[in-house]
């Protein structure tokens, strides 16, 4: 390698710098919610996402191990009187409190403990702060081998987002209820009918189904049509009423909610399917007809006329010349429409408070404490996947669009 | 302008816009104007705002719901957070986009690099904020860390900081910009990124051979060719953070100083529908100028066509 390359490589080095850091950057606040979808709800509360891959030791077990194991054994069973696997004897010491006070009695003369670190530090009472502390993950690990207690699960696992999908908010996990008989009182039938609770996820990604594959083809529909007869219809008003649609795509959609919902109070379109398919029609269309009139007006004149000359009237040249040349516009429409109804809150929320959608059903999962972390970021991963599909599919249709109109928000 | 043998009948356009045009003039129009009406209303929407004044209290009669979105309290917080919001999202976002966009153009990997950056615009708001509430969890007691910026701030051997409660109210409307950052940077990279592979080459090689320093090609020339498209995008960036709502409304609440127009607009939707109403006027009139600016951007290009 001559010495001009090693220079130019390594000049390069810190653009690499520059662009793998943004990477990182935009890449890791993602992996925590991934990571922590998949681990138990007492492994998040203790531990941060990125030590999922290393296996944390078990609390207590290096102190048991110096101030204990030599006497009891470190299976907890080698002294037959003090059975550190006899749930009876350990009840008694669950607490660091209670533990200490039994420790600093004597056993036949001798101090209880052998360890001198220990001995000194259980004995001297001006540190018994610091002895609690250090003595609470023993009694833990004391209330693990007998039993009484439960280590926390650190393994990967699945059922964060069977609860997320079935809306299970209990303490254990929805298998564990269902497999002890604990739900089969409750809501829950341990069936699949389980996924259609209004609470759950699944029925929440039905229902965003529902209001977004109707709301992303009528917009483009009537768009098309408006579409043409701005591009290739002659009337009074043209410019003015198209520079007015220019305009209109802008307006903040907060503003037409309310007066749109006593609308539908007064028509009984009230938390209806219907109801929301309308709405984001009407707001998706300025949008729509522009970026299909650029597209359609963009085509050559040439096209046209010659259909004309062959006797075409505008049905047919809008059905077998319109349509079929604008389907990569059709197709980036269809993909930002597609998106927007997806991750929209405010319309659901307002618009179908009964058929939450997946937005919506998020922030109802949101604990102000923080304590559900582990069924949070499951559901909010299940929300994520359509759209990180549609779009990676067809990012190229996604850009173009992007770039023929940069205006709507 | 269309073709002579195309103009068929007066009243077809008609029929190929009766669609579209009905379903905007229920859904925009007559929504508009009905908000502007009800802003000028009650609490329900049965009398006139002014019926609420209280005798010696400052009132600005049937105007009095806009009293309370100018003057209130609240209200100057949130018209101060959004421009605050303005003030560093606008910059920030196109200056990160500005920046992406220049340096993976120079690597091979770009189009990965690329993708990663523009994905949060794939994901909703709501799933983006829980992303960001885990990076910023707060464990205020003993127990270990769970989010990574304080887990960070730990093992470098400070104390833990609640970046969304904490009294200072700056510290928490930063943390909201930078999931806004997070957001939106890959939009104005892919459009800014489009701009600059537009510029042709030639120009560049020759100024590289009258000398100039590749950060003097990237500022006087490249620069001045991009501006429009720079253009473009604050203007979109201006409209979006004028409209933010989502990730307030489910990260912060608007609470300990990051209360913002919109989600003030829908605090009251249900309690007091004047307030609400006349706040998302105002939201609406503080757009306006972008609106004429595109209109205006919109007849030039026309005008070249």
């Amino acid at each position: 390698m001559s010495t001009e390359r090693i220079r130019n490589t390594l000049g390069r080095i810190p653009l690499h710098i520059v662009v793998i850091g943004m990477v990182a950057l935009w890449l890791i606040p993602a992996l925590g919610i991934f990571v922590t979808s998949f681990r138990s709800r007492e492994a998040v509360r203790t531990s941060g996402w990125w030590t999922a891959l290393s296996t944390p030791p078990t609390p207590g077990q290096e102190e048991y191990a110096a101030a204990c194991a030599s006497c009891h054994g470190a299976d907890g069973k080698a002294l037959a009187e003090a059975d550190l696997l006899d749930p009876t004897i350990v009840e008694s010491y669950t607490s660091s409190a209670r533990l200490i006070r039994m420790l600093r009695e004597p056993i036949d003369g001798q101090p209880h403990v052998e360890d001198p670190e220990w001995q000194a530090l259980i004995e001297d009472t001006q540190r018994t702060r610091e002895a609690l502390e250090k003595l609470a993950p023993v009694s833990e690990h004391l209330g693990i081998l007998s039993g009484l207690g439960r280590a926390v699960d650190y393994s990967l696992t699945a059922s964060n987002w069977i609860d997320a999908l079935v809306g299970y908010k209990g303490t254990e996990t929805y298998q564990a209820d269902c497999a002890t008989g604990v739900s089969q009182s409750g809501k829950f039938k341990c069936n699949a009918r389980d996924l259609l609770n209004p609470e759950g996820m699944a029925r929440a990604f039905l229902n965003s189904l529902l209001v977004t594959i109707p709301s992303t083809i009528l917009p483009i529909l009537f768009a098309a049509f408006a579409a043409y007869a701005f591009a290739w219809l002659h009337f009074p008003g043209r410019m003015w009423m198209f520079a007015l649609l220019v305009g209109l795509q802008i307006v903040p959609l907060q503003m037409t909610l309310v007066p749109i919902a006593q609308l539908y109070s007064r028509l009984g379109l009230s938390s209806t399917f219907v109801g929301i398919w309308l709405f984001h029609t009407g707001f998706g269309l300025p949008y729509a007809i522009y970026l299909l009139r650029n597209f359609l007006g963009g085509l050559p004149r040439d096209l046209f006329e010659s259909i004309y000359l062959d006797g075409a009237n505008h049905w047919t040249a809008f059905w077998k010349l319109a349509v079929p040349l604008s389907v990569p516009a059709i197709g980036s429409l269809a993909i930002f429409q597609f998106l927007w109804v997806w991750n929209d809150l405010l319309v659901a929320i307002i618009l179908l408070p009964t058929s939450p959608v997946l937005t919506y059903q998020i922030t109802n999962l949101i604990d102000p404490r923080g304590g559900n972390w582990h069924l949070l970021t499951a559901a909010a991963f299940l929300s994520m996947i359509v759209p990180m599909i549609v779009f990676v599919a067809f990012q190229r249709y996604f850009v173009r669009g992007l770039l023929a109109g940069a205006v709507k928000g | 302008m269309v073709p002579k043998i195309m103009r068929q009948g007066t009243l077809t356009p008609w029929l190929y816009l009766a669609a579209a045009v009905a379903i905007m003039l229920v859904f925009i129009v007559y929504p508009t104007l009905n908000t502007v009406m009800l802003s000028l209303r009650n609490k329900t929407g049965t009398q006139s705002a002014a019926v609420d004044c209280i005798p010696g209290e400052p009132c600005w009669g049937t105007l009095d719901n806009y009293r309370y979105a100018l003057t209130d309290s609240e209200m100057t917080q949130a018209l101060r957070n959004n421009a605050l919001w303005l003030l560093f999202m606008v910059p920030g976002t196109v200056a990160a986009g500005l920046l992406f966009a220049v340096v993976t153009d120079r690597v091979r990997y770009e189009r990965l690099a690329k993708t990663v950056v523009f994905l949060p615009m794939a994901i909703s708001f709501v799933g983006a904020s829980i992303i960001w509430k885990f990076v910023y969890a707060l464990e205020s007691g003993a127990g270990a860390q769970i989010g990574v910026l304080n887990a960070i701030m730990v093992a470098l051997g400070r104390k833990p900081i609640p970046w969304l409660t904490n009294p200072n109210w700056m510290v928490n409307n930063v943390s909201l910009w930078i999931v806004g950052v997070w957001l939106w940077a890959g939009f104005c990279m892919t459009i800014i990124s489009a701009a600059l592979k537009a510029v042709p080459e030639e120009i560049l090689e020759a100024a590289r051979v009258d000398g100039a320093s590749e950060w003097q090609v990237f500022w006087r020339i490249m620069f001045p060719i991009i501006l429009p498209t720079i253009t473009v995008v604050i203007t979109t960036m201006v409209i979006n953070i004028l409209k933010v709502f989502d990730i307030v409304f489910v990260m912060t609440g608007g609470l300990n100083g990051t209360e913002v127009i919109a989600n003030r607009m829908f605090k009251f939707i249900v309690t007091n529908q004047g307030r609400s109403m006349a706040i998302a006027v105002l939201l609406i009139a503080l757009t306006i100028p972008i609106m004429i600016i595109n209109v205006r951007r919109f007849r030039e290009q026309e005008a070249i066509r």
